[in-house]
């Protein structure tokens, strides 16, 4: 049992690990997560307009550009992005790792982005989207002011699902060999676990990965909650429409 | 007259629908439709699927007819060159099943449109909100979600927010339809109260009693065809054709 325990806990090893976890590790799970995340909703967004648009050549390369990025494992595609577009020459971010590496997460989680909004879009209900057109406001404005915000309370959940997704997903970069300073959670406790022959680096990793993953689905959680019920209404006067006359 | 002035008159505006035509994917809906609305409130009843609704679509263009010309006032609004958002703003639509925007406050439903296309600001767009809501007895709901009300409550907002948009035409299609009966009447009176008021209203609907005592004519339609307009008394104590009075017949 003490061997159990030893090879998950060994606490001399967790807490050697744990400074460079959360001054190096930390920040750079958090700002990778970030940057893939905002490339992904971007593109996401834009391929999910795509794939809604009523002309077929605009569709096509939507639907193909995701089926591929969904269908592929996930480290297949960071390889062919992060390490294939410098090889290729298409060094956009010159020798910047980390441009690669937000890069290519971005661009996986922007294919289940876009399923995500085209499916929350498109359920919006076509009678607020009538009575909208109805009073005037243009097709863009009805996009912006309504199916928009109605669409996105549908897929919040599912959408938190997504970035939890991206912030586990940011443990594959370190397949590209990013430098030291560079390295997120993973990488770190990787590399530690080689040098010292020792799983415990990890589990402080896995740690601090969920440390960041579940309160996220709390938050999310209570915000979707807020959202739903509006402005919490003053709980004296329900007023009797008798009482209105 | 022109298009651009607006044309309020004592009347009303009149609402004319010139050999209306429509199909949906090849099955013919509409055959033909003639009918003049001049002022007033022309209740159009008929059984289901009778293309009632198409045919009030047609006048906010959420429907497109295959042939014919819909007129409001001097505007001939099926001209492929008009400007639909304008026309719509001149038009109020009050639909079955409410349509609120679930996201927006009772208050910043009606103010929406206020604000995004007639370009008010908040102020002055609350203030004809307010008065929209009082008129319709809701002012104390303002700050309530459409969800946190009554399906009457909802559809009294709704007829608010078309209001509040200051239309020439009220377009209600079914607007009771699906509410609880002892939800209907305060609907029903709000409606009164703005034909009382001398709107041009076009009113689908089942309440025949409504048709009856406030419509100044009542249209039927049947499979796509208007066959008898006439003003109440006569068309509901007289009908013409057979095929009215079997439906009286059914729904009396």
């Amino acid at each position: 049992m003490s061997k159990f325990w030893d090879t998950f806990f060994n606490w001399p090893m967790i807490l050697q690990t744990l400074p460079s976890l959360l001054k190096e590790g930390l920040l750079n799970t958090v700002l990778l997560a970030a940057l893939s995340s905002v490339i992904g909703v971007v593109i996401g967004l834009i391929i999910a307009a795509g794939l809604m648009s009523e002309r077929r050549w605009v569709r096509f390369p939507c639907r193909v550009y995701v089926d591929i990025l969904r269908g592929l494992p996930h480290i297949l595609s960071i390889y062919l992005i992060g390490q294939g577009l410098p090889l290729a020459g298409l060094t956009v971010f010159g020798n910047w790792t980390y441009g690669y590496a937000a890069l290519a997460i971005g661009l996986v989680e922007a294919s289940y982005m876009a399923e995500i909004f085209r499916s929350g879009f498109q359920g919006v209900d076509a009678g607020i989207v009538e009575a909208a057109r109805s009073l005037g406001l243009s097709h863009f404005k009805t996009f912006r002011l309504v199916v928009f915000p109605v669409g996105l309370r549908r897929i919040l959940p599912a959408l938190t699902g997504q970035f939890i997704l991206v912030i586990k997903g940011t443990a594959l970069v370190y397949l590209l060999g990013l430098s030291t300073g560079e390295r997120e959670m993973f990488a770190i406790a990787q590399d530690s676990a080689v040098n010292n022959a020792s799983i415990s680096p990890l589990v402080a990793a896995g740690v601090l990965y969920l440390a960041l993953t579940i309160p996220l689905t709390y938050l999310v959680n209570a915000w979707d909650r807020r959202m739903r019920d509006g402005r919490r209404v003053p709980p004296v006067p329900v007023p009797t429409e008798g009482a209105l006359a | 007259m022109t298009s651009s002035t607006k044309e309020h008159t004592m009347t009303g505006t009149t609402v004319r629908f010139e050999h209306i035509g429509k199909s949906f994917d090849g099955t013919p809906v509409l055959h033909d439709i003639d009918l003049v609305v001049a002022g007033g409130t022309t209740c159009v009843i008929g059984p289901s699927g009778s293309g009632k609704s198409t045919l009030l679509r047609c006048t906010n263009l959420l429907e497109k007819p295959d042939s014919g010309r819909v007129l409001i006032g001097s505007e001939v609004i099926t001209d492929p060159k008009a400007d639909v958002d304008r026309i719509r703003t001149r038009v109020g639509m009050v639909f079955q099943k409410f349509h609120l925007f679930p996201h927006y406050s009772v208050l910043d439903n009606v103010t929406l449109a206020l604000r995004q296309v007639r370009g008010l600001g908040r102020d002055e767009a609350v203030e004809i909100a307010r008065a929209r809501l009082t008129s319709v007895g809701l002012a104390a709901f303002q700050d309530r979600r459409p969800a946190q009300l009554s399906g009457g409550q909802q559809q009294r907002v709704a007829i608010a927010r078309a209001l509040a948009m200051d239309p020439e035409v009220m377009l209600f299609d079914e607007a009771t339809s699906a509410l609880d009966p002892e939800l209907v009447k305060g609907v029903l009176s709000v409606m009164r109260d703005l034909a009382g008021g001398g709107m041009t209203m076009i009113v689908v609907t089942h309440e025949m009693r409504f048709a009856r005592e406030v419509a100044s004519q009542v249209a039927f339609l049947d499979k796509g065809r208007l066959l008898e307009t006439a003003p109440p008394d006569e068309f509901f104590d007289a009908p013409r054709s057979e095929r009215l009075r079997a439906f009286l017949n059914e729904v009396l």
